[in-house]
Formats: C-alpha cells, structure tokens, sequence
C-alpha cells in the first residue's frame, strides 16, 4: 500500500475501494464523477454499477432514490470530498428518511484530484462526517485502517438499521485512470435489467 | 382512470390542488419530492398523509432530479413539485436526464408573471420555460384550472410511456397572487 510505504496512516485508494466493495453482493453502487468512478470501476465492472460523469453533488441523491424504491437491496454510494461538499444539503434530505439500505462513503483525500489537485474545504477543516451528523444521520463513522474499512464492507454490502455515511481518509496519490462506459443510456439499463425492470 | 385518459372530470368540491396528486397517483407516481411551496401545498400535505407515497422533502431542488432519477433506476415512478424560482438551480442536474434517457416529470407554480408583487420572482419566472427548454425539457403549461389536471396526465404520459422529460408550469393567473397584507 502506497500509503504505508510513505510513512502515513491513510489507506491508498483502489485498495480501499476493492476492500469496500468485496462484500457487496448484489448492492446497487452508485459511484461520484472523477476518481471515484474509476476506483469503482477498476475494483471491477458489475450491471449494478451506476457510473456518474457529471451531475456533481446527485451523487448521495441518487442513491437515496434507489434506497427507497428497493429498500431489501443494499445500496453504496462511493463518491469524494469534492462531489459530496457540492451536496451537503443531502445529508438532511437523507436523514429525515433514514434508509437503512444506504450507505454513503466519502472517499476524503481532501483535493479536487480532477481538476489540478487543488485543495478541498476538508483539508481547511470542514467535517463532512460532522456535517452528515449535525443533519441527524445517527451512524457516522471515519475509517483510517483496513480493520475499519473490514467492518464497513460488511455493513455496506447488506441492510442495516439506519443510513451510515463513513468517511474513509485515503492518501491524496495519484492513480491511473480506470474508464468504465460513459453511455449513462446504457449504464441505467443495465442496473434496471439487473433488477428485471424494462429499459423504459 | 387509464393512463392513456387525460380528461378527467372536475368534481364539483374538487379543486385543481386537489387533483395534482390524484393525478400523478393515476399514472402510478409513488415518489413525490418537493420543496415547500403555497401552491403545491395540497398536493404535498396528501402526499404526506399517503401510506402508497414516499414523499421526499429537499434542501434544492437540484436534490430531486437526483433523486427521482434514483427512484427510477430502483422501479418507481416519481415527479418533482417545485415553483418556478428553483428552475435555475436544476440547470446542470438536468444532465443527468438528457444523457441516461430518464423519465422526467416536474409540477411548477409559476411566480414572477402575472399580478407579481415581487420584483425578484420575475427574472427566473421569466425564464423558466427557456431554461428547461435549453436543458432539453419539453413544457406543457396549464393556464386554466380546467386545464391542470389534463395537462399533469399528459405531461405523466409522455415521461413515463414516451420516456419524454417534461416539465408542467402552472399560470400564476390560476393559482392566484400572493397576499401580502396580514
């Protein structure tokens, strides 16, 4: 692990999100534009990934959407600290409803690692997992070890009793891009088929 | 009704914001996310006391796109009750509906066009039909009473079975100026 290697506590990030993702089973992930769409995808493509390119901030939205409509199928939100800052507002539309199928993982290594490595608010400070709190989410956890990140997995990939949002701090390395389909059409049909709905 | 029926008839006890959300529950909406609003306040006060309606309440409306887009992906059939000065904010969101072929459905009461108090409703008021026609939502308007019930069906039809994002703006001259004196 990259994060090891330099010395540092922070989980380097396609490890993580493989880690993550293992026990998912049949969960819906619904992953954040940017590098959370290529962890997701690097960690293997699946019919019930739904890959976003765009729509910054829908990211936990869209995963509550689905949350509701299939409450007996786990639901993982992977997005970063930039996609979920443009959206913190969900986290009170998420906590009023509580689903327990859902949950949301920030991965924070505190840049906008899209668009030139610029700092994040989370680096000055910001608290997504006290703001995601502050908004009533009562299961809010911060996960900095593989230990952690085990105890996660398990959580994410079945229903739980509440909404989790964990915030997994990641080392703010670099990784190859992974490049799943940029055909949202296609994409969406796969997850309705998968759930044995018709394209439309 | 059917879903194909858009004509349903006006009961005489019956108001238009009384059939917003017998409307959308005819053509099978069982998500209704909404920001408050005084002239969908009917619709979202049933919406809340209905067993067979999840009713999503948003901090923006950029929220609900969001959200409906999610229900749909998961089987149900949602719509979007807003007015017309939270248009703008779901510019970029609406992306997501024009790339993944969503069904799309939006209920608007409009402000800022027709006996209009408050200056600061009137340039997205203004705007509203232009800004969803940019984003590639087709609008149907309703500027009766009569007209708000067929015109939801219709709308309903066309996202659901055409798989046609469209948007219902509702005339401020129907729904009545806002009264300002206490």
């Amino acid at each position: 692990m990259k994060g090891m290697e330099m010395g540092s506590a922070l989980l380097e990030r396609r490890d993580a999100v493989v880690r993550l993702l293992s026990e998912r089973s049949g969960a819906i992930v619904v992953s954040g534009l940017g590098s959370a769409t290529y962890d997701v995808a690097a960690a293997g493509d699946n019919d019930r990934n739904f890959y976003l390119w765009g729509a910054m901030g829908g990211a936990a939205m869209i995963g509550l959407g689905i949350a509701l409509a299939q409450p007996d199928v786990p639901v993982i939100v992977v997005t970063g600290d930039g996609e979920m800052l443009m959206g913190l507002g969900g986290f009170a539309t998420i906590s009023q409803k509580n689903p327990a199928n859902l949950t949301v993982v920030v991965l924070d290594n505190e840049l906008y690692g899209e668009t030139g490595e610029q700092h994040s608010h989370t680096s000055k400070g910001a608290d997504l997992g006290a703001v995601a709190a502050a908004c009533g989410i009562r299961d809010v956890r911060t996960v900095r070890s593989f230990d952690e990140l085990a105890v996660l997995a398990a959580r994410s990939g079945s229903v739980g009793e509440a909404t989790t949002v964990a915030v997994v701090k990641i080392d703010p390395g670099e990784t190859p891009r992974v490049l799943p389909s940029r055909d949202g059409a296609l994409i969406k049909t796969k997850v309705r088929a998968s759930l044995g709905l018709d394209s439309m | 009704m059917s879903d194909h029926d858009i004509s349903p008839s006006l009961a005489p006890e019956e108001t238009w914001q009384d059939q917003v959300l017998n409307v959308l529950k005819d053509h099978g909406v069982s998500l209704i996310s909404y920001v408050p609003d005084a002239g969908h306040a009917a619709a979202i006060r049933g919406a809340i006391a209905d067993p067979d309606i999840e009713a999503v309440s948003l901090t923006t409306e950029e929220e609900g796109i969001a959200v409906n887009a999610g229900a749909w992906l998961g089987g149900r059939r949602a719509a979007l009750l807003m007015q017309s000065s939270g248009v703008g904010n779901c510019i970029n969101m609406l992306s997501l509906i024009q790339i993944c072929r969503f069904p799309f459905l939006t209920i608007v009461t409009m402000r800022g066009e027709w006996n209009e108090f408050n200056p600061w409703q009137v340039p997205m008021g203004a705007s509203t039909p232009a800004a969803f026609e940019l984003m590639g939502v087709r609008v149907l308007r309703a500027d009766s009473a009569d007209d708000v019930a067929p015109t939801i069906a219709s709308a309903a039809n066309l996202a659901f079975l055409a798989s046609i994002p469209c948007a219902v703006l509702i005339s401020q001259r129907v729904i009545g100026s806002k009264v300002w004196t206490k």
